[in-house]
């Protein structure tokens, strides 16, 4: 188990020894980025909750805190994270999740994590202990330097610990599916998508379109009147495996693909195997798909492209911006971590 | 040619030449503006931006000289108005070659000094570039240049019934660029969040006149969130000339509820306690006794003006979402001893109700000759306390304080009242806004919650952050930005500063 000096330690001599760390949560987002070497150096055993003022919304949890221990330390006081991450086996910590920026399907509605986040704590590449932000909604000074953690992927420092913004639980969800082609639920999830309805969720899945609400009883009640469809009866374990990416669709072998584009963009490639959420801005691909025709297509569409699974050993798996945005990460990665200690290689090649 | 102008009444309200004020030292020490330099770099620019946008005559450049805080004033070398991206690409590239500071702005209206010009500087005013390039109300967003008012993009999509959600109470006249470089709030924001929740991609120049385009409009993307540390880095690691909104429907109910208090520590458990039974109110707002009689003999709202406090909670959604809220708040508002609780029955009642809120500032700008206004930011279960401690040094120091308070996310924004006509209250004023800052850094809180940290709280910094994180700050200012040229002397202080300041 490691102390919060036990970190520092192994931050510092690495950092002395020109050695490489690879920082390790719950292990549980290996399929997430590139493969990289390095000494691990384990978080997983840096848990726990450090403050929470539930009138406040607010809660601090050291970055090895798993997601689903969080969620259940909020469930008692009928609280949640609205970004709802996936919890991969409960093994996915606060930290990793704020590193990947992973939210669910509510995130157009409600935001990412890095949307809920107030304040961090990080050991930089000299092995100080700097906090940034802090644990209220309205803060600007300083740079953002919580949110620039979000993404990162552990390149810039090792998070230690988060501060959340949470939200109340709704009183009540409910899901509506309707059996529907895929272009036609794009238009639809866009046109739900600009009426205000509390609506929650919103995608597309083998053949059918599903639209959660949640809120007030009544609310939702009235607003399911608005929708087309029938009510899906115990609609969670849909959402569940759509946050964690166990429904049938994420299965199959082959390729996986991840692309992130403007909701109302057209269907791409009807013929491949899609499911789409988000309302249409993430789009995600199975198999057959990819390749050059795909890139393409999402560079014409101003979206992003990230290669999930069958990326070639070696390869970057995240679309890059240009020299200057590369130019501009380096430099941020020298004044981070000036001794390139964390993760090398994890998000790019090149960083 | 329109040019912004500096607004009196807002930060430190009344405009007045600030040679005396302890503060203007921060930003004189840059050294002598060389004339032949000016010159002959004015005569470069204006081959690269229309000759009638590059200006030099000290008559035009003075509308420049000072942003919403007019006690800072500084004219600037040259001011020029860019009219695209390429060109502003094209001016930052001259600047760079030359090592020419370059100071951004927008409509001026900041509240902090972030946008006070540099004396050897460029003054980048980027309201020419003010078109709205696109709205798709399918998928919720606009693209728009910087130069657009905040209130124009709600105005422009209100049509699609959508609205853009960060509100700062200058909205008629504020950029969206600038509230980007701010990360700019309002009274929306427990719900709707800042700037940075409502914004999906900028077009940022960097200093050398390079191009990067961050965020995405599909909403993920990787790598580390450039996006957000460009948002209230209050223009001193690039320049945003094109920003992708997001827009929300707009809300088929909206109603509010006004209730008074006999307590001050009544009326902030009541928010508290609104906010643990699980109710998301639109905006929460707080008024003292003294900022509920001075709105109240400004505009009439009908206020309740024998009250310690007053609180304004609105709730926005469906009719049923609505229905729910209201009936949850007055509950909460009776069990903490509310004095008076009112429901606003239609639409005019309900803008009545806010227009006493919204007039707040000017209106105390009617008891007081002058007012500083701060901006700090609390956990709300503090707020008794900090309250007290404010009543506490108003007595010490002599001075009314009116509080006005974001209370739905702990964002205070006391005003100090004083009369700088009378030898030593400014700086007693000076003295009492530090004092309250770092009352508000003891609480678990901030010393800016919306208005940036500009010229103006520099000092303030140094109660916040380590000198190590004061380090990594600068340090992530060095990498974007070697030579120091955007912006330079505001936001973070130098390492220099702080030695001088822990030493003192």
């Amino acid at each position: 188990m490691n102390t919060l000096a036990d970190l520092l330690d192994q931050v510092r001599a690495a950092a002395a020894e020109q050695r490489s760390l690879c920082i390790v949560g719950g292990d549980s987002k290996k399929h997430i980025g590139r493969e990289q070497a390095g000494d691990p150096i384990d978080m997983g055993t840096y848990a726990g909750v450090v403050d929470y003022q539930p009138s406040e919304l607010v809660i601090t949890v050291r970055a090895g805190t798993t997601i689903s221990d969080l969620q259940k330390v909020l469930a008692e006081e009928n609280q949640v994270l609205a970004s709802e991450p996936p919890e991969f086996d409960g093994k996915a910590t606060v930290g990793g999740t704020l590193a990947c920026n992973l939210s669910g399907p509510s995130r157009p509605w409600q935001g990412s994590i890095r949307d809920h986040v107030l304040g961090v704590r990080i050991i930089n590449g000299k092995a100080e202990h700097l906090r940034f932000g802090g644990e209220v909604m309205k803060n600007v000074a300083g740079y953002d330097v919580s949110r620039l953690m979000a993404g990162a992927m552990g390149t810039l420092g090792i998070l230690t610990e988060v501060t959340l913004k949470v939200a109340p639980r709704p009183e009540s969800t409910a899901t509506i599916r309707r059996p529907i082609d895929a272009s036609d639920a794009l238009r639809e999830m866009n046109g739900t998508g600009g009426k205000p309805l509390p609506v929650t969720g919103a995608c597309w899945h083998e053949g059918s379109m599903y639209v959660r609400l949640a809120g007030p009883a009544s609310a939702v009640a009235a607003a399911a009147e608005q929708i087309d469809g029938s009510l899906l009866p115990d609609d969670r374990d849909f959402w569940s495996g759509l946050r964690e990416m166990d429904l049938s669709f994420f299965a199959e072998a082959g390729d996986l693909w991840c692309i992130s584009l403007r909701s109302t963009h057209g269907h791409l490639m009807p013929d491949a195997d899609w499911l789409l959420d988000w309302r249409g801005a993430r789009r995600w691909l199975a198999a057959g798909g990819g390749g050059d025709t795909l890139e393409r297509a999402v560079r014409e569409a101003g979206g992003e492209l990230w290669h999930v699974r069958g990326a070639k050993n070696g390869a970057d798996v995240f679309a890059e911006r240009g020299e200057a945005y590369r130019n501009m990460l380096l430099r941020l990665k020298q004044a981070l971590d000036p001794a390139g200690v964390f993760n090398p290689g994890r998000l790019y090649s090149w960083m | 040619m329109k040019t912004p102008s500096c607004r009196a009444g807002s930060g430190w309200q009344n405009s007045r030449g600030g040679a005396e004020s302890i503060f203007v030292e921060h930003v004189n020490q840059a050294g002598k503006t060389s004339t032949a330099n000016t010159a002959s770099l004015a005569a470069l620019l204006r081959e690269l931006v229309d000759e009638h946008y590059v200006i030099s005559a000290a008559e035009s450049k003075r509308p420049f000289e000072c942003d919403g805080l007019p006690v800072y004033k500084q004219m600037p070398g040259l001011v020029v108005m860019p009219a695209s991206t390429d060109e502003v690409r094209q001016v930052m590239r001259l600047c760079h070659q030359r090592k020419v500071p370059v100071v951004v702005r927008g409509a001026g209206t900041g509240l902090s000094g972030g946008a006070l010009p540099h004396p050897d500087g460029v003054l980048l005013s980027l309201t020419r570039l003010a078109k709205i390039l696109e709205i798709d109300p399918g998928a919720g967003l606009a693209r728009v240049q910087p130069g657009v008012t905040n209130l124009a993009i709600s105005e422009a999509c209100a049509p699609h019934g959508l609205f853009y959600a960060p509100d700062p109470s200058s909205q008629i006249a504020c950029t969206i660029g600038g509230n980007v470089a701010e990360n700019a709030g309002g009274v929306h924001c427990l719900k709707y969040g800042l700037t940075v929740h409502n914004v999906l991609q900028l077009t940022v120049v960097t200093v050398d006149g390079g191009i990067v385009t961050v965020g995405c409009e599909g909403m993920a993307s990787a790598g580390p969130d450039l996006m957000a540390l460009m948002t209230g880095s209050e223009g001193m690691l690039g320049v945003v000339t094109e920003v992708t909104v997001r827009l929300l429907p707009e809300p088929s109910h909206l109603q509010v509820v006004l209730a008074s208090f006999d307590e001050l520590e009544h009326a902030g458990d009541a928010v508290t306690a609104v906010i643990a039974e699980g109710i998301v109110p639109a905006g929460f707002e707080m008024m003292d006794s003294h900022a509920t009689r001075a709105a109240e003999d400004y505009v009439g709202a009908g206020y309740d003006t024998d009250a310690a406090a007053l609180l304004l909670c609105e709730l926005d959604g469906t009719e049923e979402e609505v229905r729910y809220g209201i009936e949850q708040v007055t509950a909460v508002f009776r069990r903490h001893s509310a004095r008076s609780i009112r429901v606003s029955q239609n639409e005019a009642e309900r803008l009545l109700f806010w227009k006493g809120r919204k007039s707040a500032f000017p209106a105390v700008g009617r008891i007081s000759p002058d007012y500083y206004c701060m901006d700090g930011t609390i956990p709300r279960r503090m707020l008794s306390r900090v309250l007290t401690d404010i009543a506490r040094l108003s007595r010490d120091y002599g001075l009314r304080v009116a509080n006005v308070f974001h209370a739905g996310d702990g964002n205070m924004h006391p005003l100090i009242l004083f009369d700088q006509s009378k030898p030593g209250e400014l700086q007693r004023a000076e003295a009492f806004g530090a004092e309250i800052l770092r009352l508000c850094v003891a609480a678990g809180g901030c010393i800016t919650g919306e208005h940036g940290v500009g010229v103006e709280k520099l000092e303030q910094m140094l109660d916040q952050f380590s000198d190590s994180e004061l380090a990594q700050l600068n340090a992530i200012k060095d990498a974007l930005d070697p030579d120091g040229l955007l912006n330079p002397g505001k936001g973070v202080p130098t390492l220099k500063r702080c030695q001088e300041y822990r030493s003192a």
